[in-house]
C-alpha cells in the first residue's frame, strides 16, 4: 500500500466532494480507490458519559504524522476494540492514553486528551498518578524477573496502597483471583514468574495491572503471543473485568474484537475511519474501507 | 522453467561448497584457540618453572652460644651497648664449630657470608627481646646468604652463576649433609615486606598495598561509573553536550595510563598536596583510569535491559527513578560487574601511572593504612626484576604468580557474584 497526497481519481472526488489537498489517497491491489477524509469518522464516535474525551488528536514521530486528527470518546465501563491493518496507528493511539509515548524523544502529541474532564497532557499532571489510574497490558507477556507474588505486589508497593503485609497479601490474592490465576499460582507464589507458561504470564501481567485498582485497562494485542486456549482464557477474563473497568483493547483478530468488545474502532493509516457498535461494524460497516478490511481484502 | 532435477543438483553442489566453508571456518577457529592456549601454556610453564623456587627458602640453623665477651656485651638492656655490640661474632663462632681448621681472618669473612646480611640484626633483636638469653646457647634459624641459597637451589643451572668460593661450596655441601643448611617453605615471602636481601624480601607489603589501592579504586570508580552511566543512559537529554561527553569518555578509555599518572602527580600531589607513594593517590589515579571502562560497559549493560521490562514498570506507574532502581539496575548489574572487573583487573596490573606518583619507592614496612607509604604487586615485580641480586629473579617470578593468583581470585569472585545476580527473563 502507498499513501500519497496527490491527484485523485474522478471517482474519489465524486465520492467525497473534498478538495484535493486535504485528502489522502489510499491504494491497494484492488481497483477500488477509496479516500479517507481526515478528521471525519463515520458511526458513533462520541458518548454521553465519556471516560476519555479525545479531540483532534495528532501524533508525530519526528516529521511523520502517525495519527491524523482523531476525535473519539471512550465511554465509562465499556470495552472498546481498536482494529486495523498493521501500522495504522492503533497502538500509538492507545499508548497516548496513559502517556507511554513520553519516553520516545521524537514523539509529539497535539490536540486535547481528557480523562474524566482533566487534561492528560497537562504539564502539571503527574504521569505516575495517571498510570496508576490507567493500567496497561502489553503485547508480549513481560513479567518482572521476580517471584509471582512480587510481580503483583509491585504496583501496590510503589503506590503505597498497602500498609501491612496482610493487606498486601489480600491485594495479591484478589488480583490473582480476578485474573483467574489464583488456583494455579497459590502454591508457588515464591516461584519465578518467568518460569510460567506464556498464557499464565499474560494473566499475571493482567493481575499486576489490576492490582493497583486502575479505572481503565489498556491492552495492546494481549493475545498475539498466545495459543487459542490461553487466548480464550484471557477473553473470558476481559468479559469479567468489563464489569468494573473501562477496557481499551488493540487486536489484530477481528473475531476477538467481535467477541469481547461493545464498540469497535477501525483505524486506517493514522485515521479513525469508523467507530460503531461491534455488531454493527462486523455486520453492516458503513465505510467502504472497514468493509474491505473485515471481509479480508487487505490488512 | 528450471528443470527440478538440475535444481536439486545445483543445491547439492552449493551444499558441498557451504560445508567446505563451514569446515574451513571451524579449522581457523580451532587453530586460533590452539595458538592462544599454546602461548598460555608456555607463559605459565616459564613463570612457574622459574618462580617456584621463590617459594623455597634456604636456612642455616645454628646452635649459637650468646657469649657476652665475644659480643662485647654484658647487659642486653642497655641500648648503648646494644648499638656497639658485635652480633656477628657468635654466628661465626657457631659455624666455625663445624670447621675447626678454618680460623684465618679470610675464613671468618667467608663464614660471615654464609648467613644472610641481616643475621646479626636477628641476633640483636632476639637479645633485645630476651635480655636473659645472654650467656646461654640457643638454636636459631637464619636465612642463608643469597649466594648460598642460589648454590643450594640452582647448582648446575646455566641461568645462574655460582658466586661462592670453593671453600664455601665445600662448607655448604658439608652443612647440607649435616642438615644445618636446609630448605623449606618460604614463609618469609608471604609475611614480610621488601628487603635489600632476597632471603628477607617478601610480597606481603605489595599485596596489602595492592589491596588498599584496589579498595580505593573500587569504592570510587564503581559508584561514580555506574551513576554516570545511569545518568547518561536514562536521564540525560540527547544533545550536543551529551554527545561531546560521550565522545570524550570513549577517548579517555584509550588514553595511555601514564598520562593518568602525570595527572595524578600534577593534581592530587601538586595541587591538593597529598603525600607521595600512598594507596589513596594510587587508588584515585587508577579510579580515573578505570572510569571510562566502567562507564562504557555499564551503559552497554543498561542498553541491553529489555525495553519490555521498562515498559511494564512504567505501565504500572513506576517513576523514572523507580524503574531504574527496581528494574534496570538489578538486571544490568551482572554486565556492570563484568565491566568493572575488567577495569579493575587492568588497574591491578597497572605500573606506569604508579611509578609517577612515587609508589615505586623502596618500602620495607607493611602498609597499615590508606595514607602509609606502599607499593603494589606489579611495581614490586618491576623493582625485583631490575635488582642485581640473583635471588630476586625467582622472587619476581614468584611475585608474578601471586599477582596472577590475586587476579584469578578477583575474577572468580566476580563470576560468582554475577552468577548470583543473574536472572532470567
Amino acid at each position: 500500500m502507498s499513501t500519497t497526497i496527490s491527484t485523485m481519481s474522478p471517482t474519489a472526488i465524486k465520492e467525497t466532494g473534498m478538495p484535493e489537498a486535504k485528502t489522502t489517497k489510499v491504494t491497494n491491489e484492488r481497483p477500488a480507490e477509496t479516500v479517507i477524509e481526515e478528521g471525519r469518522t463515520v458511526g458513533i464516535p462520541f458518548s454521553d458519559d465519556p471516560k476519555f474525551k479525545l479531540r483532534d488528536v495528532e501524533v508525530f514521530y519526528g516529521e511523520t504524522r502517525a495519527i491524523r486528527n482523531i476525535s473519539l470518546d471512550i465511554a465509562r465501563n465499556e470495552v472498546i476494540a481498536f482494529i486495523g491493518p498493521s501500522g495504522c496507528g492503533k497502538s500509538t493511539f492507545l499508548r497516548c492514553l496513559n502517556r507511554m509515548n513520553d519516553s520516545i524523544d521524537t514523539c509529539r502529541i497535539k490536540g486535547s486528551l481528557q480523562l474524566d474532564g482533566q487534561d492528560i497532557y497537562d504539564p502539571k499532571r503527574d504521569v505516575v498518578e495517571l498510570r496508576a489510574r490507567v493500567g496497561m497490558v502489553f503485547q508480549k507477556p513481560n513479567p518482572f524477573p521476580k517471584s509471582i507474588y512480587d510481580n503483583v505486589a509491585y504496583g501496590p508497593r510503589i503506590h503505597g496502597l498497602a500498609n501491612r503485609k496482610s493487606d498486601l497479601d489480600d491485594i495479591v490474592e484478589n488480583s490473582l483471583r480476578k485474573a483467574g490465576l489464583w488456583n494455579e499460582a497459590k502454591d508457588r507464589l515464591d516461584a519465578m514468574a518467568t518460569g510460567m507458561s506464556g498464557g499464565q504470564q499474560q494473566r499475571l501481567c493482567i493481575a499486576r495491572a489490576i492490582a493497583v485498582s486502575p479505572e481503565v485497562v489498556l491492552m495492546d494485542e494481549p493475545c498475539s503471543a498466545l495459543d487459542p486456549i490461553a487466548t480464550a482464557r484471557i477473553e473470558e477474563l476481559i468479559a469479567e473485568l468489563s464489569e468494573s473497568y473501562t477496557i481499551v483493547i488493540v487486536t489484530h483478530s477481528m473475531q476477538q474484537a467481535a467477541r469481547v468488545s461493545n464498540r469497535t474502532a477501525y483505524f486506517h493509516l493514522g485515521n479513525l475511519v469508523e467507530v460503531n457498535d461491534t455488531s454493527k461494524v462486523f455486520t453492516m460497516p458503513e465505510h467502504e474501507l472497514t468493509e474491505s478490511y473485515i471481509t479480508g481484502r487487505f490488512g | 522453467m528450471t528443470n527440478p532435477g538440475s535444481q536439486a543438483e545445483l543445491v547439492r553442489r552449493s551444499l558441498k561448497r557451504r560445508y567446505r566453508k563451514e569446515r574451513r571456518f571451524r579449522f581457523y577457529g580451532i587453530t586460533a584457540i590452539a595458538i592462544a592456549l599454546f602461548s598460555l601454556v608456555i607463559l605459565f610453564t616459564d613463570i612457574i618453572s622459574k618462580g617456584y623456587t621463590g617459594f623455597i627458602k634456604t636456612t642455616v640453623t645454628l646452635e649459637v652460644h650468646l657469649d657476652g665477651d665475644l659480643m662485647y656485651l654484658n647487659d642486653a638492656t642497655d641500648p648503648e651497648q646494644i648499638a656497639m655490640a658485635d652480633f656477628q661474632a657468635p654466628i661465626i663462632k657457631a659455624l666455625q664449630g663445624y670447621f675447626p681448621q678454618a680460623t684465618s681472618r679470610a675464613d671468618k669473612r667467608e663464614f660471615s657470608r654464609m648467613t644472610g646480611s641481616y643475621a646479626s640484626n636477628q641476633v640483636r633483636d632476639l637479645l633485645k627481646e630476651n635480655p636473659d638469653w645472654l650467656g646461654s646457647t640457643r638454636t636459631i634459624e637464619f636465612p642463608a646468604h643469597d649466594t648460598v641459597s642460589v648454590y643450594v637451589k640452582h647448582a648446575g643451572d646455566p641461568g645462574y652463576s655460582i658466586r661462592l668460593t670453593e671453600q664455601q661450596q665445600r662448607w655448604t655441601d658439608e652443612l647440607l649433609r649435616k642438615g644445618v643448611i636446609d630448605t623449606g617453605f618460604n614463609d618469609v615471602f608471604f609475611t614480610s615486606g621488601d628487603s635489600r636481601e632476597p632471603s628477607n624480601a617478601g610480597i606481603l607489603g605489595a599485596l596489602i598495598g595492592s589491596l588498599l589501592t584496589m579498595g580505593i579504586t573500587l569504592v570510587i570508580a564503581f559508584p561514580v561509573g555506574v551513576a554516570a552511566a545511569i545518568y547518561l543512559e536514562e536521564f540525560a537529554p540527547s544533545n550536543r553536550l551529551t554527545d561531546f561527553i560521550e565522545v570524550n569518555i570513549n577517548n579517555l578509555a584509550a588514553v595511555p595510563s601514564i598520562i593518568f599518572g602525570l595527572l595524578g602527580l600534577a593534581v592530587f600531589i601538586g595541587v591538593f598536596g597529598m603525600p607521595r607513594s600512598v594507596p589513596v593517590v594510587g587508588g584515585l589515579v587508577l579510579a580515573l583510569m578505570t572510569l571510562p571502562t566502567i562507564i562504557i560497559s555499564s551503559r552497554a549493560a543498561i542498553k541491553s535491559v529489555p525495553p519490555s521490562i521498562r515498559e511494564a514498570a512504567e505501565g504500572i506507574g513506576a517513576s523514572k527513578m523507580q524503574v531504574v532502581l527496581h528494574h534496570v539496575l538489578p538486571l544490568a548489574m551482572p554486565g556492570m560487574l563484568t565491566g568493572s572487573i575488567i577495569g579493575m583487573a587492568q588497574a591491578l596490573g597497572e605500573t606506569a601511572p604508579l611509578l609517577l606518583i612515587g609508589m615505586v619507592a623502596f618500602i620495607v614496612e607493611i602498609p597499615d593504612g590508606f595514607f602509609s607509604s606502599a607499593t603494589v604487586l606489579p611495581v614490586q615485580i618491576f623493582i625485583w626484576a631490575g635488582s642485581a641480586e640473583q635471588g630476586f629473579v625467582e622472587l619476581a617470578s614468584a611475585g608474578i604468580m601471586v599477582l596472577l593468583a590475586f587476579l584469578i581470585t578477583m575474577n572468580a569472585f566476580a563470576i560468582w557474584l554475577r552468577k548470583r545476580l543473574e536472572r532470567r527473563w
